[in-house]
């Protein structure tokens, strides 16, 4: 009896030492770094060594099917001395001034409409989100249809209103190919701003309001001097993010113009898109979009500080 | 007045639910308004965006099921309305093109990547925001900036790497490129999603000797659910929206994706099928539609989560 007494308090032994394993296991680190093994894999494999490699490539003479050799900044005095990057660049400039400012401009302002009392609110809400929802390249064929130069019914109405003699040719003029693109772009961006200032609209409590007027205040001063400065850091964030988008387009051109008529709304994502995989001079599409990667970094810049300034206001513990 | 009075009734209700949007459901100072004012300050300008905004769709439609000659002759039949609409246009398009086996790709393709993309984003975001290892917060950081990398300046050495990998034209080119849009976004969202779980509830776990794997598919994740519709639905329509990759990764037609089978199949030669074509960009659409319109709520979430966090 007593030897079996024994064995049992042998078999059940005081809590044992943990092991190397098991501290292993309950490491932080350890745990951690398997935890993000799959998204590492993911962004270093498909993002951060593409980004590299890019950058290498806009210095070789790298073709498309056929790998390049160290040319130096060769691609860089090539693309300087190019009257058609500088074009697009201009045209992304104007592009993303342009479509951004009025896309801030008639965003808030429908922001401003849709938080106001109305019937069928929900609906309205979640109607004005379907541009956004839609397949860019989807929305942009039907732009490309309503801006045919032969058949687009903007050119009929207007034609049948007596404003003007003959039809309009959209796409085919410069200027006039500049401004449908533009608008274009900015049909599917206001309802991006416009539905997330409207949550930002949301948080700002009505007592607010009330307050000021009692004490007078006008609604343009109600707007600049209350509703405004709460808005500012969502903004600077939902503008940072629209005037990267806007700059990196794609999409919008390529399916309605293809950066023609000559040249005149390509764009430095879609004349690198035709100088790498059309022409198959990888090189210097990589130092096309090399060139872009400035002018992305003060945009982050930009929403960086949009985000220090929100934490400043409300608070470090809003993390 | 009776209006503003109801308003006032209720406001308190929405004040102690707590949850409530505060100037989404009290009525404000709107009772100020007379209603001709509302008229011309609200609801003209309303209406007039409301029609910019969604003419594009009913042009489309219309012009999907318009017989072919009242597509070119303006003049005879009113354009803005048709009486013989047909289903031509769309028969074609299913019937006569590969438009199903794009629909099919574009399918196939946006669910897995989303699929692979939730994963590691579930991993990565608890791994980020509870178990807080050496370095997190640059993490964090670092997948931030990843988000603000816009394909436009990866497609050309990614087509390279997929060259390399032996990927190209094939569906995983694309399965396995669009995590790098859908994780850092989705990432980011079920950050502050996971901030937002009681650090309580997975002490006790710990303290009942549950490992990290099964306080996290136990607790968590059971927890964070509307979350993880929101990343869902987030990434799928942005898988479906694609179209610099795909354009680029695949060339073979049996491969494409319906955004990038419109544009370079169906458009053929100088005449351009209007018909087929709208009908095509109406039933590509109708999917992130029809998804949109069961869960409005989280999409948009998703979108203002995105940006505040």
């Amino acid at each position: 009896m007593a030897d079996i007494a024994i064995k049992t308090a042998v078999a059940k032994p005081a809590p044992r030492e943990p092991t190397a394993w098991d501290r292993l296991k309950a490491d932080r680190n350890w745990l951690g770094a398997w935890f993000m093994l799959p998204a590492a894999a993911f962004l270093i494999l498909f993002l951060a060594y593409p980004l590299g490699l890019g950058i290498w490539l806009s210095f070789t003479d790298a073709r498309l099917g056929r790998d390049g050799v160290f040319v130096g900044i060769e691609n860089y005095e090539f693309m300087w001395e190019d009257s058609t990057f500088w074009l697009t660049v201009f045209n992304t400039f104007l592009y993303t001034a342009v479509a951004s400012t009025i896309k801030f401009a008639v965003g808030l302002y429908l922001a401003l409409l849709l938080n106001e009392r109305l019937p069928f609110k929900a609906i309205i809400r979640a109607v004005v989100l379907v541009p956004f929802i839609v397949p860019t390249v989807l929305s942009a064929i039907a732009f490309w249809w309503l801006f045919d130069p032969q058949f687009s019914i903007i050119s009929w109405s207007l034609r049948k209103m007596y404003l003007i003699s003959s039809n309009i040719d959209f796409l085919g003029d410069v200027w006039n190919a500049r401004w449908s693109v533009i608008f274009a772009n900015i049909w599917r961006g206001v309802p991006f701003v416009a539905i997330t200032l409207l949550a930002g609209l949301q948080t700002v409590s009505p007592s607010l309001y009330e307050a000021a007027t009692i004490d007078g205040a006008t609604p343009w001063q109600r707007f600049r001097h209350i509703t405004y400065p709460l808005l500012t850091p969502i903004i600077a964030v939902v503008m940072t993010f629209s005037v990267l988008f806007t700059f990196t387009d794609f999409q919008l051109i390529w399916v309605m113009t293809r950066g023609g008529p000559v040249n005149a709304t390509h764009l430095m994502a879609t004349y690198s898109y035709q100088r790498a995989i059309m022409s198959g001079y990888l090189g210097e599409g990589a130092a096309i979009s090399t060139a872009m990667i400035p002018f992305l970094l003060a945009a982050i810049l930009v929403s960086w500080f949009g985000l220090q300034r929100r934490k400043w206001q409300q608070g470090e513990s809003n993390d | 007045m009776t209006d503003a009075l109801a308003g006032k009734a209720v406001d308190p209700k929405a004040v102690l639910s707590g949850s409530a949007p505060l100037a989404d459901d009290t009525e404000g100072m709107s009772y100020l308004q007379s209603l001709p004012r509302r008229l011309v300050t609200l609801y003209l300008p309303l209406s007039l965006i409301l029609f910019v905004l969604l003419f594009p769709f009913y042009w489309m439609a219309l012009t999907s099921i318009k017989p072919d000659e009242q597509l070119l002759d303006l003049e005879t039949y009113s354009p803005f309305w048709t009486w013989n609409p047909t289903l031509k246009h769309v028969y074609k398009l299913l019937f006569e093109t590969d438009y199903p086996i794009w629909l099919w790709n574009t399918m196939l393709v946006a669910v897995c990547a989303t699929a692979l993309s939730i994963v590691a984003s579930v991993l990565a975001a608890y791994a980020i925001v509870r178990l807080r290892y050496k370095g997190a917060q640059l993490v964090g950081g670092a997948i931030f900036l990843a988000y603000l990398v816009p394909p436009s300046i990866l497609f050309i050495p990614l087509s390279t790497v997929v060259f390399q990998y032996g990927l190209f034209d094939t569906p995983f080119a694309l399965i396995l490129t669009y995590p790098t849009i859908l994780i850092p976004f989705s990432t980011w969202l079920l950050m502050g999603y996971f901030k937002t779980i009681p650090f309580e509830l997975e002490e006790c776990a710990l303290i009942d000797g549950a490992s990290r794997w099964q306080i996290l598919t136990r607790i968590v994740l059971p927890l964070s659910v509307p979350g993880l519709i929101s990343a869902f639905i987030f990434c799928f329509t942005l898988c479906w929206n694609e179209f610099i990759y795909a354009l680029t990764f695949i060339s073979s037609t049996q491969y494409k994706t319906v955004p990038v089978a419109i544009v370079t199949a169906l458009v053929d030669g100088d005449i351009y099928r209007w018909g087929s074509l709208m009908a095509g960009a109406m039933i590509g659409s109708l999917p992130l539609v029809i998804l949109y319109a069961f869960f409005v709520e989280h999409y948009v979430s998703a979108m203002t989560g995105a940006v505040k966090e």
